[in-house]
């Protein structure tokens, strides 16, 4: 059992929805982004995503694709993002930690040793775009033989017949996707997003998270209400692109967790 | 190699796609399902006699097709050694090679239904292609370009804007090529239900790099049958630049299992392959990796993050290469060379010289290599060089470089 595993065991004892937040390790640099990431369990988050920075975020809207940028312009590498993970688990041994990012940086330090290495940093679950079912033997068979799980993004086009394909070899959680687009673009309906999720939880038993196009309270709740819980991420890293200090952030995303908590 | 010698190398992607290691299908799972239904679409396509008779209809009578194989004359007596041809891609319809591409694309997209073109381009020769068959089918068509090739390829944005097609700059990365690629892709996945992604280069998730190989291979066809007809055998070398690589497969594809014929690819060396990374050689000065939704031989860093290329020629300009290239490349069934921007303007020029063709930057680069090896080989020997664009688009650039003055109506050098 994976510390994804056991969160969201104890949400659903408590009756709870769960609220995810995703930023950008070392935006916009490494002692600011850990002070962040030190704060989000304080502020509600119940599941930190961790963004590995790329230089070609093909799935990323400008926000986040920014923040990409300021992370590599100051130095951010895989190396340092699993050092963000290994100083953030010396204060904090339970919140889960999702890394996401993209597959190259991962490929280029050779797999089994990424997995060794996240493992060790106390990385408890890994969301790449780039690597749908397909590839599957490249990372998400490998993750899962080291401990690690694989949370596989389901979208608007996937349809019955993919589904179960989708959900296979994912663990830990579903992440649905609300849109068809990219990050922080277009607003995610709980009208629309009710009946996909529905569809989702009647194939598997674990737990569907929304994301994409979540950015107010409001929303947060909405979308939490109908699913297991909500990701929120462009709205966050908007934030901290603006030059917002940490604690201002750690209060927005309060608000975005109270949302999904009184849902 | 030796394992190989026995079987095809003209057999490749298996059905994950893959040419060996290279290839595969990373991308998003939005984008997956719409991806296997264009393979779907394209294997029925590939064994249905009517869409190849649409397809040579317009070769024919659109592109003008075939392109000739032209004996260069004059330039092979300059280099004083192999016999040298060009395949005269350059005299197709819009210019350059992607059109044979484009057409196979855009009649794909019109089975699929699909109303909503997009394109990535680097030079601008991909984005006119696509939006002169969008306007000659009547549908919509986005183009994506590199802010900063915008600017070096203004011909081109005005071309492909009197074509009815919407030309977006992008400014993310550096803004070139491999950014406009990344634009398309955000594009293509936000408006997936509607829109055909037609990519210019045999790179990208499956089928694509092999689905713009087979149309581009007319080239190699139309080659073979020309050269048996001109000097009743195979040529011994025939070469090609390399950006993603589309005109080079599409030369190569015919002639893989002909075990006589050397195959070169050249790729664009920028100011010099060992120059902190001011090239384009993906083969000669990168390592594998996964961009794009392939795996294939790219510039990158120690950390895997993508390096942006350089070139002289904006075709050329992009980290990556085909995946089928890769494989040919580590198989050693073809071989990759570099050639410099100094290098391959002298070709530019030695070029309108002794042919009276003005040649693109991109072709260019092939030629250079002609002109390296041609004079230490036999008169017997050979050489079909693909000749895949023309230079019209690329007359400013080499101005600035030769310091010519353009906006100067006497035609004087710049500083004089």
């Amino acid at each position: 059992m994976t510390r994804i595993d056991a969160k969201f065991a104890e949400l659903n004892a408590q009756g709870k929805k769960a609220f995810v937040s995703y930023v950008m390790a070392g935006d916009p640099d490494f002692d600011t982004s850990l002070e962040l990431v030190k704060g989000l369990p304080g502020a509600g988050v119940d599941v930190i995503e961790l963004g590995l920075p790329f230089t070609d975020p093909m799935a990323d809207g400008p926000t986040i694709q920014l923040a990409g940028q300021r992370a590599l312009d100051g130095g951010m590498t895989l190396q340092r993002t699993l050092d963000l993970a290994t100083e953030f688990r010396k204060t904090d041994g339970i919140t889960p930690i999702v890394m996401m990012g993209y597959y190259n940086p991962i490929y280029s330090r050779g797999v089994g040793r990424f997995l060794a290495d996240a493992k060790a940093a106390g990385i408890d679950g890994l969301i790449v775009v780039d690597l749908p079912p397909e590839e599957d033997a490249e990372l998400c068979l490998p993750a899962q033989a080291a401990g690690l799980n694989f949370i596989r993004l389901a979208t608007p086009t996937t349809d019955d017949k993919r589904l179960p394909r989708v959900l296979q070899n994912t663990s830990g959680f579903v992440y649905y996707v609300s849109i068809t687009g990219i990050t922080g673009s277009a607003e995610a309906q709980a009208t629309d997003v009710g009946p996909e999720v529905a569809r989702i939880k009647a194939a598997t038993d674990l737990p569907v998270i929304v994301g994409f196009g979540i950015n107010t309270p409001e929303k947060s709740r909405a979308i939490a209400s109908v699913a297991d819980g909500a990701v929120v991420g462009s709205a966050i890293v908007a934030q901290i692109g603006a030059g917002k200090p940490v604690a201002e952030v750690l209060a927005f995303v309060k608000t975005l967790s109270d949302g999904a908590h009184s849902a | 190699m030796a394992n190989d010698l026995f079987n095809s190398f003209m057999s490749g992607p298996d059905e994950q796609g893959r040419f060996g290691i290279f290839g595969g299908r990373f991308v998003s799972e939005t984008l997956m399902p719409l991806i296997l239904s264009l393979e779907e679409e394209y294997e029925k396509a590939k064994t249905d006699p009517s869409f190849w008779a649409e397809m040579d209809d317009l070769w024919a009578n659109y592109v003008g097709r075939p392109s000739p194989l032209y004996f260069a004359e004059r330039l092979t007596e300059h280099l004083g050694g192999a016999k040298v041809y060009m395949k005269r891609d350059e005299l197709n319809h819009t210019g350059a090679h992607k059109i044979n591409n484009v057409l196979g694309q855009i009649i794909l997209a019109r089975r699929m239904g699909k109303t909503r073109i997009i394109a990535e381009t680097g030079a601008g020769q991909h984005g006119v292609a696509t939006a002169t068959v969008c306007a000659k089918f009547g549908l919509k068509c986005v183009v994506y370009m590199g802010a900063h090739d915008v600017r070096r390829q203004a011909p081109n944005v005005f071309r492909m804007r009197l074509l009815g097609a919407e030309v977006i700059p992008v400014t993310s990365g550096r803004g070139t090529l491999k950014d406009a690629m990344n634009d398309a892709l955000r594009d293509w996945v936000t408006n997936v239900r509607d829109t055909f992604y037609c990519i210019g280069t045999v790179a990208g998730p499956h089928p694509y790099p092999a689905m713009v190989r087979d149309f581009q291979s007319i080239i190699g066809k139309e080659a073979k049958e020309q050269m048996m007809k001109a000097e009743g055998r195979l040529p011994d070398t025939i070469i090609a630049a390399i950006g993603g690589g589309s005109n080079a497969m599409g030369l190569f594809y015919p002639f893989l299992d002909d075990k006589s014929v050397n195959i070169i690819g050249v790729e664009a060396g920028g100011k010099g392959v060992n120059e902190k990374m001011e090239h384009c050689a993906s083969l000669t000065g990168g390592r594998p990796g996964v961009l794009h939704g392939n795996r294939t031989y790219l510039l990158q860093d120690d950390d895997g993050q993508i390096l942006e290329g350089y070139s002289i020629s904006a075709g050329l300009d992009y980290p990556g290469i085909g995946p089928e290239h890769s494989w040919l490349h580590e198989v050693g069934r073809a071989k990759y060379v570099s050639i410099t921007d100094k290098e391959a303007l002298e070709a530019f020029q030695l070029c309108c010289a002794t042919e009276g063709i003005i040649p693109a930057l991109e072709p260019s680069h092939a030629l250079a290599h002609v002109m390296k090896i041609a004079p230490e080989l036999p008169k017997d020997h050979i050489i079909i060089m693909n000749m895949c664009g023309r230079g019209d688009k690329d007359i400013f650039t080499v101005a600035k470089f030769l310091g010519f003055d353009m906006s100067d109506t006497e035609g004087r050098d710049a500083d004089d």
